[in-house]
Order: C-alpha cells, then structure tokens, then sequence
C-alpha cells in the first residue's frame, strides 16, 4: 500500500438549496439556516409532504462557455454543470487545460432525470381502456407522439449528466455514472479515487447530481413513508437523530470535485486542499426495505475506508485526540437510519465513539439523494479548512437512545485534521471515504 | 505501465435473453444461427416504427429461481430486476459456487465479505398499466390529469413499495440478498457501456484485493411502451413490421442498415481471484487480460450520435491493449456491439481500422445483435459471455444480417472453428460511454 500514489483534492464546487457558491452555502450552515420551504416545482398542497428544499432560479448561464450547447439539459444536467465548473475553475484548469484529455475521467453518481410528468402521466390516461385495465398500445403511441419530445425523454438517462460535463470541459478519460441511491456520489468519489490511485487516469473529476423534487418522486417517497409529513414551519422539519423525527426532507442539487496524484497537481503548481485517504464500500445484504439492524453492512464500509487509510479505530493519537476528528453521518432523519448508524459508529469506534462529533446538514440542506454524499464530503474538506463543524440543526428533543455527539444545533470550533464521511443507498449499498488534511 | 497485479479469471456466466436463461441456451441458440426476435408480446406495440423484439420466452417463471423463502419478494421486480436474478442464479450454479440463495445453510464457497456485486442497469420505465390504473383515479372533469386528487387519494392507489420496483440499484439489492454478496456493490448506468464497465470495476476491485470475486454484467428491459418510444425518439431501430421476417433486419456495418432492435436480457459472470478459483478447484474458463474505458466526444453532446467517435473508440481498445500487455495483432476476434445502428456502426468500424490496420477487413467478428436484439444495459454481459463461450469452445458462433457487411467479417454466416487465444469486447453506449475488455483463453 505504501507505493499507492496520494490523491488530492484541488477543486470543489456545488449547487444547492442553500446557495451557488463555496462560501454562501458554507456561512449559511454555520448560521444553522435551513433551506426548506413549500414545494414550488409543483402543485403540492394535497400530498403527505409538502415541502422540500429546492435550489432557488437554477440557471447554466454563469457556468458554461456555449448556452446551445446544452440546450436540453434537464435540472441534473444543469445542477451538475454549475457545480463542475466552479470545480474545475478552483483547480485552475478553467485557464489551463489538463495536457491530455483521454488522462482525465468522469465519475458521477447522478439521478434518473425528471419525467415530462404531465405529458407522460396523459399519454398514459388517453390510452386506458378501461375494460381491459391496460392502456392501449395503438392509442398509447398516437398520444405520446403528439405529447412527448425526443430531447426530454432522452435527457432523463443517468449517463446525461456525464456527457454533458464532458463535453463542457472536453473530457475523454474513464467516465462512469453509479446510481446506487442515497449512497451514489460517495462512491462515485471513492471509485475515482480508485481509478487514479491504479493509474488510470491522472485527474477524475467526481460527485453526483440529482432531483426527485417531481411528482412521481414524491409519490414514490410517500407510498414508501420515508418522507418527513412535519405540519410546522418546514425549516423544523427535518430533524435528524432527534427523538421526534419523522423522516427525510427533499432536497436537490449538485456538488463535484476534481481528484488528481499529488505529483500531478504539484507538477502544475495547483495548490491541495485535502488529501483522500480511504474508501470503502460494502452491501447489507439483509432485505429490500430494512437496513441490517446491527449496522453491518455500514461497519463493514467504514471500517475498509479506515483501514485503508491507516487509521486504527481504538486508538487515540498521539495528542490524545480521537482517532478522527468528524463524521458527516448519512443521517437522514429517519427513525432506523440514525439509530442504526449510530449503532455502527460505536460497533467501528467502540468507547471511543462518543468522543468523536457527528453531525448531519441534511438536518439544514434536505436529502440530495444521489448527490448528497458528494455535498457532505464537500463539507468535510471545508470543516477541514476553516477548523468549523456544521450542526445538526432541529435537534430540541434528543433521542436518550442515541448518545453520541451531535453537535447539536450550533456549529462548532474544532481542530479538525481527519473526517469521514458516510453514505447508505435505499437498497443496501453502503459508501464511506475517509479525508485528511493536506500535509507535504 | 507494467504493474503486479492479482490474475483474475471467469469461472461462470449466466445469461437471460430470448433464447431463455443460461448461457448454454444463448450459444446453442447463436450457433445454429437462429433468431430469438418475434412480434413484440408484452403490449401491443404494431404502432411502432419497430413492432418486434426479442423476448425471453414464454414459461419463464422467476418464482422458480429463487428460493423458496424469496418468492414473495418478486412481486416487487421490475423485468429488469427479474432478468438480473435469474441470470445471477445462473452464473453462480456455472461457476459451482454454493451460496445462501443454492443451498441456504451450507458454507459459501466464497466469504461473504468478500464477495462483491457489480451490477448494470438501465433508466426502468415504470409499469404504464399499473400507473395509470391509479392515474385515472385522479382526473380532473374534463379529463385532465388532477394533482390535487393525485396528491389526497389517487397516489395510495399505488402500492407502498411501488418505488422499489424501478430504483436501478434494486438489480444489486435483490442479487445481493439472494446470494448473500456482502463486499463492494455498485450500479453503474451508462447505457450499453454498462455492461462492461461493470466488469472491469469488479475487476479492479479483485485486483486491489477488496474482493476475492464478484457477480458483474448487467440486465435490462426496452420492452415496454417507454423504452421502445425512447429508441425510436433516437432513431436507433429499424422499420420492421409485425409479418416481416427478423432474420436479416440487423445488418451490422452494411451500407444499407437501417437501425437495431430490442431485446431483454442481460448476464453476469463470476469474476474470481485465480488463486481463488484455483485454491477450490474451479474451471477457468477464460482470463481477463485487460481493460479500459473512455468518454467519446460527441457533437450532439447527448451522445446519440457516435459516428464522429471512431478515434475515441480506438484509444479506449488501445487503452485496453497496454492494460493487457498484448499487440493488436494477438487479437484472433472482435465482440463488438454490432448494432446496426448505422452512426455507431461507422464508429466502430473506424475504431477496428485504427487499431487493426489492414486486419480490419479479416479479422473475425462476433455479432449477435441480430438473433438477441439490444438489450441495453444487459449488452455488454451477453457479449462477455458469448467470448467467453467462444474461448471455451475455440469456435465462432453463425451470424444473421446481410450478405455483406461493409468489407468487415460480420455478415451473415455459420458457425466455425477457430483457434482463439485473445478476444476483444467492446461496448459503446447512447451517452458516450465506451469500455473494452480483453479475454485470454484459459491455460
């Protein structure tokens, strides 16, 4: 292992319901503010939920070179665009392209686009025949061919936002989308990792892009009763590891960061922001709706991410500290995920996982399905960076069963030098990437 | 770059397609040059440009290969889930494996932990006869659809789990439970590339040693109303009506080849640790040598039209070549998409000029678009185990298509020996995405 070349960090950029930028959304989370509010991207008023934090005017413009380029990008596409390119802008490649482009690959884990809902929802219903209770194959095609459009259709493949971050930034490398739900752009990260780490490619540019804020996504959330269904101000309604929360909150958007060799970036005098240091993946391979209630299967993840990392979980450093300093929970905010992650904290860290702040911004940001694992790993090189921890944010009402630290409320000092972050798919797959702080 | 690097090899493959499940049924079937393409069976789909596909015959029951205490779990499996499950219980009775889902109880032949899952899949449009049944409980009075009414009542109308069916992931879900598969799982969704990068992540996995092996290919369903209209929206199929004959309406390469058709089906294959395979005793039954994947730069930007991203493919196959430590020349066939579609065609065949040279026009080719259809996600598996049959068996299965194929050795023809050390599998998908896989035949 010792021979593996480093990975660094050296670009991050994201799009989210709590701003456009690196520092707007950083300054918001420190604040503890929340991005939810009624949904607006449709009429919402008489489902279970009905609220979500949406990324407010998402719009390309500011991000990429050639607007007819991208004309039928659909809302990952676009999220993915503006988060890429602002990574790509902070690893300075917007001025000086990397030398070789089939060098550079593409990792996403980015969502299923959005359905043309309404066109499709009455293609369908102009083709029922009720005495059948199917719809008709003749009458199905005659109505989609007046109602739906190439171009939308197509949008809503996963690959999309693949190919139009490669074309925008001229990519020709190794490019794979995962869509391993909630855990997608963790592992999109961690597999990026992998690909430079063997060689594969000398930069990857990595993350996950996603909306489910769309009727069918709500609906499927809904039936599935994962969703918060909170009748109070929404900024209170997603409330993890409290003892009264109800659910995951929507939310929506991207984040993406570019991962090169050390010696890459230090040949072209790009300066690290932080160093990857392990990954791990594993699946529960318990049942299709339950995660594996002794945390199995998330153990198992960050247990390879630590190990890979060198990082031993009883131990205390040489300071005295924790074995690390933050852990980005997947923290959903529903009942059996933060109790079964808390479990597999303390199965990893044993006595010493009280020691060691946990918090979960999805309590401030929503859930962003197959882009939230990249937004918080994000959050880490920046809790990294500027010696801050987020909050969790609606944490009133503890849970006496989970009793680890939160870091309830109101973001913290801390000197923060190692962080992991963990991600958990609908599904089953688990995800953690272990990331430190840059030293020569 | 010349790296140790842990051997890793085949020791099983599973298929379903329309020749049925198991990857005997695949080769007996592309041997004795027959087509598994028919009118389409699942809907009514004479209204489209494309009115036939090929479809897993009548009789498959997924009931059947599950265990017993499964069965209840595949009310919630979209096709695409269905055809993943059987082609994974195939794959692992091929490699002799015992699993939780062959024999509950015994001892894993593999330690769970340490085997992973890698899994391809494509966009699973929703059941349209079980959506608008709940639909049309929310109608405005005019007709027109409701939110409102959708929002209060109409969505209960749906089943809770009703999600769970159409989540890409759920492929891997239900294999990984089956089969109790508790190391590095993933789902990788870029079209027809899917396959195959699939396979070359479990690769790597096995090769970095977080996995001694793994379940990889991929598995997807086109035949529903959604997936065919989405390929006819990309002009990727051709005209065929319900009465038309199937036998040459996938001409790979021809100047006169007007688009594909679709299949459902998909594989996967036990990708083992040599030391693994070895240390139990299994058949290898082919190496992988190598592999490499690339992004082709596409004018339309959405990637449905490749025919400018010969040069992209040809770097992807020379990427694989030096990943293998192999000349072109060591290549005895190419198993390529061969779909048909004629701007991927000529991205292929611009590909194989590059890095073949004069060999381009007499290097044997291996295509089974024709008798299968494209089965998306499920492509890249099905041409894997093919290669892998064709190594074991030092034989090239009967093509369909036209009597000429554009100078290139893919027209119509019965099977044949042939002395086959190293086959090249290349996969390029609607996005972009391609990925090469070289296979070696087994010592």
């Amino acid at each position: 292992m010792s021979a593996a070349p480093r990975i660094v960090v050296t670009g991050m950029g994201w799009i989210t319901p709590l701003g456009n930028d690196i520092d707007t959304v950083w300054n918001r989370m420190m604040a503890s503010d929340s991005g939810m509010a009624p949904i607006t991207r449709f009429d919402a008023r008489t489902f279970p939920t009905t609220f979500a934090a949406e990324v407010r005017e998402p719009s390309i413009a500011p991000f990429v070179q050639d607007l007819s380029v991208h004309a039928t990008a659909g809302l990952n596409s676009m999220f993915a665009l503006g988060a890429a390119a602002q990574a790509w802008k902070m690893a300075g490649f917007a001025k000086t392209r990397p030398a070789d482009a089939r060098r550079v690959g593409l990792y996403l884990g980015a969502g299923e686009g959005v359905l043309d809902t309404i066109n499709f929802f009455e293609t369908n219903m102009a083709s029922w025949d009720a005495a059948t209770q199917r719809c008709d194959g003749r009458r199905w095609i005659e109505a989609a061919a007046g109602r739906l459009s190439a171009t939308k259709e197509i949008e809503q493949e996963p690959n999309m936002p693949l190919a139009h971050i490669a074309r925008e930034l001229g990519i020709k490398g190794p490019a794979f989308n995962c869509l391993t739900a909630c855990a997608a752009s963790t592992q999109a990260i961690g597999e990026a990792y992998s690909i430079i780490q063997r060689g594969d490619a000398d930069v990857m540019v990595a993350g996950g892009t996603h909306t489910m804020i769309h009727p069918l996504g709500v609906t499927g959330f809904n039936r599935l009763t994962a969703l918060s269904t909170f009748k109070g101000d929404p900024t209170k309604a997603s409330r993890p590891f409290a003892i009264d929360r109800d659910g995951f909150v929507m939310g929506e958007g991207s984040g993406m960061i570019v991962l090169e060799t050390l010696e890459h970036a230090l040949a072209r005098g790009a300066r690290p922001i932080a160093e990857v240091a392990g990954y791990g993946s594993s699946a529960d391979a318990f049942r299709i709706t339950d995660i594996q209630p002794e945390g199995r299967g998330a153990a198992a993840a960050m247990l390879q991410a630590l190990a890979q990392a060198g990082i031993d979980p009883h131990q205390l450093r040489e300071d005295g500290r924790a074995p690390i300093d933050y852990i980005s929970a997947h923290g959903t905010g529903t009942k059996e995920n933060d109790s079964i992650e808390t479990v597999a904290v303390k199965r990893v860290f044993g006595e010493l996982a009280p020691k060691i702040p946990m918090s979960s911004i999805k309590g401030m940001m929503g859930h962003l399905i197959a882009a939230a694992g990249a937004v918080e790993f994000m959050t880490c090189v920046l809790a990294i960076q500027r010696g801050m921890l987020p909050p969790t944010i609606n944490h009133a009402r503890p849970d006496p069963e989970l009793d680890l630290d939160y870091v309830p409320n109101r973001a913290r000092s801390a000197p923060v030098d190692i962080c992991l972050s963990n991600s958990f798919g609908f599904g089953g797959q688990n995800d953690t990437v272990v990331v430190r702080r840059f030293k020569d | 770059m010349a790296r140790v690097r842990r051997p890793v090899v085949i020791t099983g493959t599973g298929t379903a397609c329309g020749f049925g499940v198991g990857t005997d049924a695949l080769w007996s079937g592309l041997c004795e040059g027959r087509s598994a393409i028919g009118p389409v069976r699942a809907f009514d789909a004479s209204g489209f440009r494309c009115t036939q596909a090929a479809e897993v015959p009548e009789g498959f029951d997924i009931r059947q290969l599950v265990p017993k205490s499964y069965r209840k779990a595949t009310k919630v499996m979209a096709r695409d889930i269905e055809l993943a499950v059987a082609a994974a219980d195939a794959a692992v009775r091929e490699a002799g494996l015992v699993t939780k889902g062959i024999a509950e109880g015994e001892a894993p032949t593999i330690p769970p932990n340490r085997f992973g899952c890698h899994i391809g899949a494509g966009l699973i449009a929703c059941d349209v006869d079980e959506l608008t049944a709940a639909l049309v409980t929310a109608k405005s009075a005019s007709g027109a659809f409701d939110s409102g009414a959708w929002g209060h009542t109409g969505m209960t109308n749906l089943t809770p789990l009703w999600l769970l069916k159409y989540l890409p992931n759920m492929l891997s879900c239900h294999v990984t439970i089956i089969h109790d598969c508790q190391g590095p799982s993933n789902t990788i969704t870029c079209a027809e590339a899917s396959g195959l990068l699939s396979m070359g992540e479990s690769m790597r996995t096995i090769e970095r040693g977080a996995a001694d092996a793994c379940l990889a290919g991929g598995a997807e369903s086109k035949i529903n109303p959604m997936g065919l209209l989405r390929q006819q929206f990309a002009d990727r199929l051709c005209a065929l009506p319900p009465e038309a004959s199937a036998s040459s309406a996938v001409r790979p390469y021809a100047s006169d080849a007007d688009g594909s058709i679709l299949g459902e089906g998909g594989g996967l294959v036990i990708l083992e640790a040599e030391e693994s395979a070895r240390a139990r005793g299994a058949t290898i039954r082919a190496r992988v040598a190598g592999f490499a994947a690339g992004q082709c730069s596409c004018d339309d930007t959405v990637g449905v039209d490749l025919s400018a991203a010969g040069e992209d493919i040809a770097a992807t196959m020379l990427a694989a070549l030096r990943d293998a430590g192999l000349e072109s020349s060591a290549m005895d066939a190419i198993v390529p998409m061969a779909s048909g579609i004629p701007s991927t065609d000529a991205a292929e065949r611009a590909a194989f000029a590059a890095v073949f040279g004069e060999r381009a026009t007499t290097i044997p080719i291996v295509t089974m678009m024709g008798a299968i259809g494209n089965c998306g996600a499920g492509v890249g598996a099905l041409q894997l185990a093919v290669a892998v049959r064709c190594l074991e068996h030092q034989l090239l299965p009967a093509r369909l298509g036209g009597p000429e194929a554009g100078g290139l050795q893919a027209h119509a023809a019965p099977s044949s020996a042939a002395a086959l050390g190293h086959l090249m599998v290349v996969s390029a998908g609607l996005g972009g995405q391609v990925a090469v896989v070289i296979l070696g035949r087994a010592a």
